[in-house]
């Protein structure tokens, strides 16, 4: 059961995936986006951590991908006809990717993943709580990268407030 | 023929989702008109009072208006993007009735000893679900305003989109208050918290924040900017007609009722009822209809903010006062050593 | 769950946050007329944090679940990055007004790259590295665009930006690959899990992308395409921070992480850094020669001296990762005073960046054209300066370690880039001046920062001994 679920949303994934990169229209590329989003959620919820799951929604497909087709409609680009200056480069790209994409296929199924976990197994997060271990985990082990996030925020808004505001 | 475990949990699923939305769908065909006839009453009218009406209410209006709106022509502007036009709709109405997945209507009762629970699903994050959906639901009006390709489309789809983005923000904020007393984002729990303390007593400025946010997240007035028809026609909804506009037109009453629901869940104690009277579904539904007559109240009576006053006071006030209101709270909350 | 609260190990970078957050209030409450201020306070701020690291010397502190060091190497980088953010900080006083900048907001921004490069260098956990590699590109996108009017600045920006969040991307990708080979993102624990398995390929892979990242942060071949056009239209003071700090963090990082997470696969790693030292180095040098602009120059001059760095890497152990920092603080005293000397020949209305815009310039300014010349020399490797005793120490570790050809191109490199160095330096004295030279006033903060350059150019040239005795004690363990 849970296989055929995490092979379906597997596979509406990666068609996703590959309609962000081959759809030409750019707010059908984001659309295809929000799909991705929302099927990783799925997969996130059969590794049992539904909380990133719904944060994962949330905040990728609800807030950061909106702004995304917000700025698409706003600036209405033109639907890429395909031609341009970079034309001898595309063939070049294609084998780079084809090339470190088989290279990464390649590793991952003949790797031998370490199987040793850590103590937060699914037994343990579901009789604590998926947000209670989430937020346990971020307040004490990883305090120090949450407040370096909240710097790092800080100064992307003082950033892009210097680079928008008038003169 | 005994039937398997599974097969009674999905038939039982089914059965309840189909029950939902059946309620919603009648809920939102009836609340139209009390509506009209809540403005009417304000504006010193009568309101509807011809079609199928007995005792001077017109109950089968609804019917008659739905009968219209299905024989209306389907019409397509020639520009538009086929897929997003017709997509838009869709996600507006699915993400409205997605949220009503994780709402406890009622206790639990058993019935031949087997205990049925007045909720679909009853998932430990349902809170930040309620978010994630509702912040899904921004997709049907962004793609509705882009697809129609039209440039007051356009505008009511940018303008709703900046608002929802904005209050969504204060209110998942005000949220926050009633998460840290209660320590649990499933909304059964918090429910089942409130048998005799509403949250509103400890949460006031919380449910006050959440309130106006709410009404702002279904752009109602005044916050209905996105579609003030003196400068937009009708916003993202203007090339729309017959069934899709239809659609849209039930999202947003349904969300009316999710935010009302969530309201009450959060704040007024669900479906608790004050000493016991009455448990039960009832309350939930009077409490949900109060919420609801407030938003057609408001409507009747206030005018409509400007964009710019409407940013400031999203950014300005409501934000910095949410996160005041949780700084106190968590300060109470350490001093009293919950 | 473990509360490590440490904070000592984050004084220095706690410190120079905290004169960010002060700064940013300034912004907000003073006057306009008042926030030159905000300047004092950031220099302020940065030498608190110098004197705490130094306070932390030999404490050998850990803190967060080891996720921090104050180790030797961590300290020393720290100085070296503080050392170079206060003397760009002087070298901005004169530069933000005369260019009309947002005072508050750069100074605050330079803060909190800082931040971000000390973060860098005393991480040892993956998570952090990127948060701080993140903390500390973020505000340097902002300050490569910060001349809003200047459309190449813009151009810079974006470049910039652009390019470093691929770069970024492929780190993040790197880590996970790593972490999916290991099981930890702890680099201690990495190497652990490394050494008592077998050859992991998927770590592997995560060496390379991680390998990418920091090549694309350091500039090396082939990931170098954005330095010049970001060199050349970001503000000259912000050029000559990026150009010295960027590296000394990036470097830390990026000896930390290979010398302490991956020596297990370094035979796999070696061999490849070896032949990107020997391209950077090359085409750099080579790409400088064509340069008439100072600033391109100087961008293809950094690129080569990160190839001369990247050899104390493949030399890999005490004498590798010492000599780096040696070469780490020579570099930065001496970029950041030829970058101050081309601040000083400029003024509000004209930055001379032009190589004939330096003709004539021995005669009009002779102490300036002296402090360009000594610098430009150390650059060069010319005895007795720095730069020439950090090429030194670089390559004899090289030699020691067995890599002895690589030397050999690093000397053969050395000598191809006295030819461009050289160039400014006949311009100022052998040429006569095109245009008139009306006297300029070289600003104190300026020629403060000058005769610092030149002074520790002479000193770590003439009496390299205690230095790089601190350098080789920050070896990491």
């Amino acid at each position: 059961m849970e296989i055929i679920v995490f092979y379906l949303f597997a596979a509406i994934a990666v068609i996703a995936a590959l309609g962000v990169v081959g759809l030409r229209n750019p707010v059908y590329a984001a659309l295809c986006l929000a799909v991705v989003f929302v099927s990783f959620a799925g997969l996130y919820v059969l590794l049992s951590a539904p909380f990133i799951a719904v944060a994962q929604v949330m905040i990728y497909a609800g807030a950061i991908l909106i702004l995304f087709v917000f700025v698409i409609m706003l600036l209405s680009p033109p639907v890429d006809q395909g031609e341009g200056a970079l034309k001898w480069q595309k063939p070049l790209a294609l084998g780079f990717v084809g090339a470190l994409a088989v290279q990464l296929v390649l590793v991952l199924a003949l790797a031998v993943l370490p199987s040793a976990r850590g103590s937060l197994t699914p037994e343990v997060i579901a009789q604590r709580g998926d947000v209670q271990v989430v937020g346990a985990a971020l307040f004490s082990d990883y305090l120090l990268p949450f407040e370096m996030t909240s710097l790092l925020l800080l100064v992307a808004i003082v950033g892009v407030i210097v680079l928008a505001k008038k003169r | 023929m005994t039937l398997e475990p599974w097969l009674i949990t999905v038939i039982e699923a089914l059965i309840k989702v189909l029950v939902v939305i059946v309620v919603l769908l009648t809920g939102f065909a009836y609340l139209t008109l009390v509506e009209r006839y809540v403005v009417a009453k304000i504006q010193s009218r009568v309101g509807p009072n011809r079609v199928g009406a007995a005792g001077g209410i017109a109950w089968l209006q609804p019917i008659a208006d739905a009968v219209k709106m299905i024989m209306k022509e389907d019409f397509w502007p020639a520009q538009a993007d086929k897929v997003t036009y017709t997509l838009a709709p869709g996600i507006a109405v699915a993400t409205a009735l997605l949220a009503w997945a994780v709402i406890p209507l009622n206790p639990a009762i058993t019935v031949f000893g087997y205990t049925i629970n007045f909720y679909i699903a009853d998932v430990n994050v349902a809170l930040l679900f309620l978010l994630a959906v509702g912040s899904l639901g921004i997709y049907g009006i962004v793609l509705g305003g882009w697809g129609s390709n039209n440039k007051y489309s356009m505008l009511g789809a940018l303008r709703s989109t900046a608002q929802m983005i904005s209050y969504e923000i204060s209110l998942g904020l005000a949220l926050v208050g009633v998460l840290m007393i209660s320590g649990s984002l499933s909304l059964v729990k918090i429910v089942e918290q409130q048998s005799f303390w509403w949250f509103v007593f400890f949460q006031p400025v919380g449910f006050v924040i959440y309130f106006i946010a709410a009404v702002a997240e279904v752009n109602r007035l005044p916050f209905d900017l996105p579609e003030a028809e003196t400068e937009l026609v009708a916003g993202y909804q203007t090339e729309y007609s017959s069934l899709k506009f239809a659609l849209f037109y039930m999202a947003e009453y349904i969300n009316m009722i999710t935010v009302s629901a969530i309201a009450s869940t959060m704040f007024l104690g669900g479906y608790q009822g004050p000493f016991g009277i009455l448990p039960g579904a009832h309350w939930l539904i009077l409490k949900i209809l109060f919420f609801i007559f407030v938003m057609m109240w408001m409507r009747g009576t206030l005018p409509r903010f400007r964009y710019d006053q409407l940013m400031r006071f999203g950014w300005k006030v409501l934000l910095p006062l949410a996160l005041a209101n949780i700084f106190v709270t968590a300060v109470v909350l350490v001093l009293i050593g919950k | 769950m473990n509360l490590d609260l440490n904070l000592q190990v984050i004084a220095p970078a706690l410190i120079v946050a905290l004169s960010l957050l002060l700064v940013l209030l300034g912004e907000v409450f003073l006057p306009a007329s008042q926030r030159r201020w905000l300047g004092y306070l950031a220099l302020i701020g940065l030498l608190g944090a110098a004197v705490v690291a130094a306070m932390l010397w030999g404490a050998n502190l850990s803190g967060f679940g080891k996720m921090v060091v104050a180790d030797a190497f961590g300290l020393f980088l720290t100085l070296i990055i503080l050392l170079g953010a206060a003397l760009s900080v002087l070298l901005a006083f004169d530069f933000v007004r005369a260019h009309q900048l947002d005072t508050g907001e750069f100074f605050a921004l330079v803060l909190s790259a800082v931040v971000g490069m000390i973060g860098m260098v005393t991480a040892t956990d993956l998570i952090v590295i990127f948060l701080a590699l993140e903390l500390l590109s973020l505000p340097l996108y902002v300050l490569a665009a910060f001349k809003r009017a200047d459309k190449r600045s813009l151009e810079a920006g974006l470049k910039y930006f652009l390019l470093g969040a691929f770069a970024s991307a492929f780190f993040l990708y790197g880590i996970a690959f790593v972490f999916g080979g290991t099981g930890t993102t702890n680099l201690g624990r990495i190497a652990a899990v490394l050494g008592a398995s077998p050859r992991s390929d998927v770590a592997l892979v995560g060496m390379g992308l991680l390998g990418v990242g920091f090549a694309f942060k350091v500039a090396l071949v082939p990931f170098h395409w954005w330095t010049p056009d970001v060199y050349e239209g970001a503000p000259t003071v912000v050029t000559a921070f990026m150009s010295v700090a960027v590296k000394a963090a990036a470097f830390g990082a990026f000896f930390r992480v290979f010398l302490v997470a991956l020596p297990e696969l370094a035979a796999d790693w070696r061999a490849l850094l070896a032949v990107i030292a020997v391209l950077t180095m090359t085409l750099g040098n080579v790409a400088a020669l064509l340069q008439s602009n100072v600033k391109r120059m100087l961008a293809y001059s950094s690129i080569a001296h990160a190839g001369y760095i990247l050899i104390a890497l493949v030399a890999m152990g005490v004498n590798g990762a010492g000599s780096a920092l040696f070469y780490l603080l020579a570099y930065t005293l001496t970029n950041l005073g030829a970058f101050g000397a081309v601040i000083a020949l400029s003024d509000g209305t004209r930055e001379r960046l032009e190589l004939n815009d330096f003709a004539g310039v021995a005669k009009a300014q002779p102490l300036v054209a002296a402090a360009l010349t000594i610098l430009l020399l150390s650059l060069a490797g010319f005895p007795p300066f720095a730069g020439f005793t950090g090429k030194f120490f670089i390559f004899g570790a090289a030699v020691e370690s067995g890599w002895a050809w690589l030397a050999v191109i690093g000397v053969l490199n050395s000598l191809i880039s006295a030819y461009f160095y050289l160039r400014p330096v006949v311009q100022m004295y052998m040429v006569e001046p095109a245009g008139g030279w009306n006297r300029l006033r070289v600003a104190p903060f300026v020629a403060f920062v000058l005769a610092i350059a030149v002074i520790g150019v002479l000193a770590l040239g003439i009496v390299p001994a205690p230095v790089i005795a601190l350098a080789s004690g920050g070896f990491l363990k």
